[in-house]
Formats: structure tokens, sequence, C-alpha cells
């Protein structure tokens, strides 16, 4: 057990440091540099606050679309290796053309877009 | 200078003119040739294209590290979203698709000679662009993307069988060209000079990235028709437009391939966080190659 700041409030002081101190105070290149790294932090702070309970999402998700069955894996740790492992599957069945007609396609395009959209909610926020 | 993941471009002064050194970023993982790109950008003068004047290219990289070439300093802006913005490039933003078409016009007139050796022309530049594109992205990509695999099966079912021939830029868009108030100044960037379809320069200029976040279709700048007929008004040959928009739609998937390799560079050791943060725009890019497949 870690003291306060939680490790999300660190990341903001230094996020919110870069945007009012930082930014404003550098020109050309390394500005645009200081800018892309107050935006990759705010990355990072909604990956961490919402990344156990989105893995756990698309992983029901990916079990229910390729029929895996079983109990979800337990932790973060498990849970990134086994939606990994299962994306991974996904992609190789949309390769090998499983995926180009019928109601299968149909539910691989709605859960891509899923996916995606979940991963844009944390690259760009809202 | 800003801009620019993959290359380096620093200004000089030198006997009260005013130069731009060009090379590569020690380390980078895309290989392109500083002499090829000197020698396209000479042929690009010749055929009447604005470019900077290129003046010497140095291949030794004992000298400067990498190899590098010297040009001409020509002001004006480059970076897309102020070109977009700037009120005082409002009457560039009206003079810029006329020009824009008219410089893509002049370029695929380009001798096919001026990019040096290249592979023999190929019946179906786009599928051939779809699959160095496809084994690039196997290559590298350090995850798995079902978006850019449905992306993959969508393009090939629909590439193009035949095309004409010409030399294309390879990445015409806001960005690689520096705009004055009255308009266009110079074309730069010509690392990814090919031989290929011509409407691969017009799809790619439609592609969402290049818009900047503002709403026409045209780099942000016009809809398409403005585009197509001010091309064919400029002698670039007839356009159909369901083959610019393949182009557009493989446009976005080269566009997640090539974010895919700047996050490889900062993977594979290049720490940048520009490079870095890339590897987290796949995701807006592959929304677009999704939305683009639904219409």
């Amino acid at each position: 057990m870690q003291d306060r700041p939680t490790a999300l409030e660190l990341l903001a002081a230094v996020r919110e440091f870069l945007e009012a101190d930082v930014v404003p105070a550098l020109g050309g290149r390394r500005r645009f540099h200081a800018l892309v790294a107050a935006n990759v932090l705010g990355i990072v702070e909604r990956e961490l606050r919402s990344e156990e309970e989105a893995l756990a999402a698309e992983w029901r998700r990916l079990a229910a679309l390729l029929g895996d069955e079983g109990p979800a894996p337990a932790g973060t740790a498990a849970l990134r290796a086994a939606v990994r492992g299962l994306t991974a599957a996904l992609a190789d069945r949309i390769r090998a053309g499983e995926a180009d007609a019928g109601p299968f396609a149909a539910a691989v395009r709605a859960h891509v877009r899923w996916a995606v959209v979940e991963k844009l909610r944390v690259a760009k926020g809202g | 200078m800003a801009g620019g993941a993959s290359r380096e471009s620093w200004a000089f002064t030198v006997g009260g003119e005013r130069l731009v050194l060009r090379r590569d970023p020690p380390g980078h993982v895309i290989e392109s040739s500083r002499r090829r790109e000197f020698a396209l950008i000479e042929a690009a003068a010749a055929a009447g294209v604005p470019v900077p004047r290129v003046r010497w290219c140095e291949d030794d990289s004992a000298v400067l590290g990498t190899a590098f070439f010297v040009m001409d300093f020509v002001p004006g802006e480059t970076i897309g979203r102020r070109i977009l913005r700037d009120p005082a490039l409002a009457p560039a933003r009206a003079a810029l698709p006329e020009q824009l078409a008219g410089a893509a016009a002049r370029i695929h007139a380009m001798p096919l000679g001026a990019l040096g050796a290249e592979p023999a022309a190929v019946a179906s530049p786009a599928a051939a662009e779809l699959e160095r594109y496809e084994s690039i992205y196997r290559a590298i990509a350090p995850d798995p993307h079902p978006a850019l695999e449905l992306g993959l099966r969508w393009l090939a079912a629909r590439a193009p069988r035949r095309a004409r021939q010409a030399l294309v830029h390879g990445d015409f868009r806001l960005g690689n060209v520096i705009v004055g108030p009255e308009g266009l100044r110079a074309v730069i960037d010509w690392e990814l000079a090919h031989t290929g379809d011509p409407m691969e320069d017009l799809g790619w200029l439609c592609v969402r990235s290049w818009r900047f976040g503002a709403e026409p279709p045209v780099a942000g700048l016009c809809e398409r028709e403005r585009l197509f007929a001010a091309y064919e008004r400029a002698g670039g040959g007839p356009v159909d437009p369901a083959v610019v928009r393949w182009w557009e739609a493989f446009g976005n998937l080269k566009w997640a391939v090539i974010c895919i390799m700047q996050a490889q560079t900062f993977l594979g050791g290049v720490k940048n966080v520009e490079l870095a943060s890339l590897g987290r725009r796949v995701a807006e890019v592959e929304l677009e190659l999704l939305d683009l497949m639904e219409e």
C-alpha cells in the first residue's frame, strides 16, 4: 500500500505541470513534443482508471464471439494475456476469410468496432 | 525545423543564403535514399512542379552521421492545422485546391526514369501496394489488429485491376507542402515517391487524418468533385471517383501501418515521445477504415 497521492494523482500533477508551465515556455519542436508528452500522460491516466473492467468486458465479448467456454481469468495480467490470445485468434479467422460474409461476419464487425471505440476512448478521451 | 517524425530538416544560413539540410535521424527503421530524393526534386523542378531548388547531396555518412542533401529554404507554412486555420492564409485556402490538382497533374506527367532503378510496372498497382503494406504489417506489428485484417480482406476484394502507370509522389498532402498567403510554394518530402496509379495521390489527399480536424474531405479544403475537375482541367487525365475512393480507404490502412512502424521505431530503442504516441493513433485510423467499409 502506497501513500497518497495515488499513481493517477501523480500522473495528473505531472500532466498539468506540462500543460500549464512547460508548453507555454517552449517553442518549435520542443513545445510540440511537450504537448505530445502531456497527451501521452492523459492516455495513461485513462487507461489506468479503467483497465481491469475494460479488459474483463472485452474478454466476455470475445469469449462469446469465438465460443470460448470457461471462467474469466482472474487479475489484470491474466486478463490481458487472455484478451490478447483471443484477439490474435480472431485476427487469424478474419485473415482465413471466415468473416467475409454471413452472420459471423456481422458479429465480428460489431465486436471489432466496439473494441476500436474502446481503444479510442483511452487514446483520445470522451 | 518542426514536423516530420521520420526525417530531420535543419535550417541554416551561409553567405547570406538561407538553406535547409535534410537527413535521416540515426537509427531509423524506415530506409530511403537521400540521393534518390535529391534527383527526384531536380526532375520535379524540370517538370514544372513547384519545389525548393536542390543544391548538394552527400552520400558519405562519415560526414554528418547519415546521408543528407541541401536545398534552398522556402519560407511559408507547412503545419497542416495552421494552413487550415491561419486568417492570413485565407487566400491560400481558396487557391490551394486548383494548385494542388495542378501540381499532382504535373507530378504524374514526370518521366518514370526520375525514380532511378524502380521495379518493373505491374498490372495492378493497387494490388501490389496492398501486398506491400500487408507484408510490412505482418513483419512488424507487435499486436493483433482485427480491424486491419478486416480492411485487408475488404481492400483485396475490391482492388482496381488496371491503372495508368505514373510517377506518384506517395505522401501528397498538407504537411508536405509549403504554403504562403498566395498559395502553394513548394511540394516537399519526396522520399515515398514510386511508380503507381496516379489516383493513389488523390486518394491520399482525402484521408481523414490529413483534414486536420476540418470538415471538407480533400485536405480539409474542398469537396472531392472540385479536386477531380481541376485535376482533369490541368491535364491529369480522367478521374474515376470509385477508384479514388479505394485509394482513400487503402490510405487509411497504409497510415495505420505507418503509425505502427513509427511506434516500432520507438520500441526498437529510438526514445522519441512523438514516435511512441503514434502507436495509440492507430485506433482512430482503424475506426475511419471501418466507416469507409460501411459505405
